[in-house]
């Protein structure tokens, strides 16, 4: 009984969050279009996680460099260290940490952000005010997310490459040159684009959960709380999921 | 006084209804909040609705002003059927409809200057009217809080928010303000300032207001009659004398 009820609850979100979406896709071609608010979105998502997600990045193609090294190393195989590196940076690991940092950066800020907005009418507010608040709010935020997170996991595919080059030169020495012939010899638009694509469907999980939960936030400060929480939980879960879907098709394409 | 009788004397002086609600039923699941409420407000009369929390003072004028559909029932607003009117006449007719939330519900993360200006620059008949920012200044000037124009909300009490928040609701010159709980959160002093405040908004801009209140101060110095909520229907009506010499006993609790 306790399981059918949680089973049940889960369809019910799951629907919602469907009905959410198809609201976001119906209202964000229709004008009026908010542009100024889309922009400031855009640079409070884009520009201001920036650090975060280059500091994440060069750290951690520095760490996997260095840590994949013994096991080259003990093939004989060091040479090929900025190849297999490159590929797994610019294939997997940047786009999906940029994604992960931004479910908890701007997936969590959507979620309290409009939660608190919808428990102190502010919402409401906006609506008698003469304004769509899903059209001022939700909009402009899930199109700023789809539009600055590939950005971000761009900039974040460079940055880990430089992690990457400096974390070959603490054990041996590969020239500026080199490091980079290798990486372009190895990665194709194959292995760029797919990683690319991945990413505008993680900024759209992530905005959508993120304004989801926030926008239907109820009991007081105490579902703030849970709104930006869940918002966390669950578009990071997602993140996952689209990856491993967008990895099953890109198989299926023959791009791996 | 009871409401049939007060109904028959209030329709033979003034058969001239800014608003009329007729029959009004609302309720959410097994709960009916709105229980066949009926009530006519002549132009520029003050009305105070008095009711227990929880019985749906909150509801009524959200269905008012067409933030949440009623079940059934007529609500008329000068000369406008709210149920029935689509997004772009519910947000002409908001423009002569102001609204004082209960919380204030002013922008977070905007000035107070970006707050006044947000409904007139949401309000296309509105914005080329005149300038903006004297506007601005009029409605702040009215509430007597011109310095506060580029402080943050955070940065005022409970009691110049809630100025601030009436002078919003003021800067579009609606015909009339439905106020929630307007001195709910507010010392008595400032309460009873507030109280004030709204019946010199009342005589200059010659408004015609509802005012959803438990308190009795309020009531008595803002409203010019009375009408008792209870069990989801306009129990009786009056004036604040009428009310309080009444020998009912679900009024009587009210007033002890």
């Amino acid at each position: 009984m306790i399981k059918n009820k949680a089973f049940n609850e889960f369809l019910n979100e799951a629907g919602n969050i469907s009905a959410f979406t198809g609201r976001f896709f119906k209202e964000c071609f229709r004008p009026r279009y908010e542009f100024g608010e889309f922009l400031k979105q855009c640079y409070f998502i884009g520009y201001k996680s920036l650090g975060l997600v280059g500091v994440t990045a060069f750290i951690m193609g520095l760490v996997i460099t260095m840590q994949s090294r013994p096991t080259l190393v003990e093939f004989g195989a060091e040479a090929w260290l900025p190849k297999m590196v490159s590929v797994s940076l610019i294939r997997e690991i940047a786009p999906v940490i940029t994604a992960l940092i931004c479910a908890g950066k701007i997936g969590s800020g959507m979620g309290a952000e409009l939660g608190s907005m919808r428990v102190t009418e502010q919402i409401d507010a906006m609506e008698v005010s003469g304004t769509n608040p899903f059209k001022y709010l939700v909009v402009t935020r899930v199109f700023a997310a789809i539009l600055m997170i590939p950005i971000l996991g761009v900039l974040a595919d460079a940055i880990s490459l430089y992690g990457a080059y400096l974390g070959c030169n603490i054990h041996g020495v590969v020239s500026w040159q080199l490091f980079w012939n290798q990486v372009f010899e190895t990665n194709a638009y194959t292995d760029l684009i797919p990683a690319v694509l991945k990413t505008f469907f993680f900024g759209l999980a992530i905005g959508i959960i993120g304004c989801y939960k926030g926008y239907t936030t109820s009991k007081g400060t105490e579902g703030v709380g849970r709104s930006a929480n869940s918002a966390v939980v669950i578009a990071s879960l997602l993140v996952f999921v689209l990856d491993l879907i967008a990895v099953q098709i890109a198989d299926l394409l023959g791009l791996t | 006084m009871l409401k049939e009788e007060t109904q028959h004397t209030t329709q033979t002086s003034s058969g001239d209804y800014v608003m009329s609600i007729r029959n009004l039923y609302k309720g959410f699941g097994s709960n009916k909040v709105l229980n066949d409420f009926s009530l006519n407000i002549p132009k520029g009369k003050s009305i105070g609705v008095l009711g227990k929390s929880g019985s749906g003072k909150s509801v009524l004028i959200k269905c008012i002003i067409g933030l949440m559909p009623p079940d059934s029932g007529s609500i008329n607003v000068l000369g406008q059927e709210v149920p029935k009117l689509n997004n772009e006449d519910l947000d002409k007719l908001r423009v002569k409809v102001g609204f004082l939330f209960q919380s204030n519900a002013l922008y977070d993360s905007m000035t107070v200057r970006e707050n006044l200006e947000f409904p007139l620059r949401r309000h296309w008949m509105k914005k080329e009217t005149r300038n903006v920012n004297d506007l601005v200044m009029e409605a702040l000037e009215a509430v007597g809080l011109g310095h506060t124009v580029d402080m943050m909300p955070s940065e005022l009490s409970g009691g110049m928010r809630k100025r601030i928040a009436i002078a919003r609701t003021l800067i579009l010159k609606p015909e009339i303000i439905l106020y929630d709980e307007p001195t709910t959160g507010l010392d008595p002093i400032t309460g009873r300032e507030i109280s004030h405040l709204m019946v010199e908004v009342q005589k200059k801009y010659n408004t015609t207001s509802i005012i959803i209140s438990h308190d009795l101060n309020c009531v008595k110095i803002a409203a010019d009659s009375l009408v008792m909520l209870i069990e989801g229907k306009n129990y009786a009506e009056g004036t604040f004398n009428e009310m309080k010499a009444s020998t009912d006993p679900k009024i009587k609790l009210f007033f002890e």
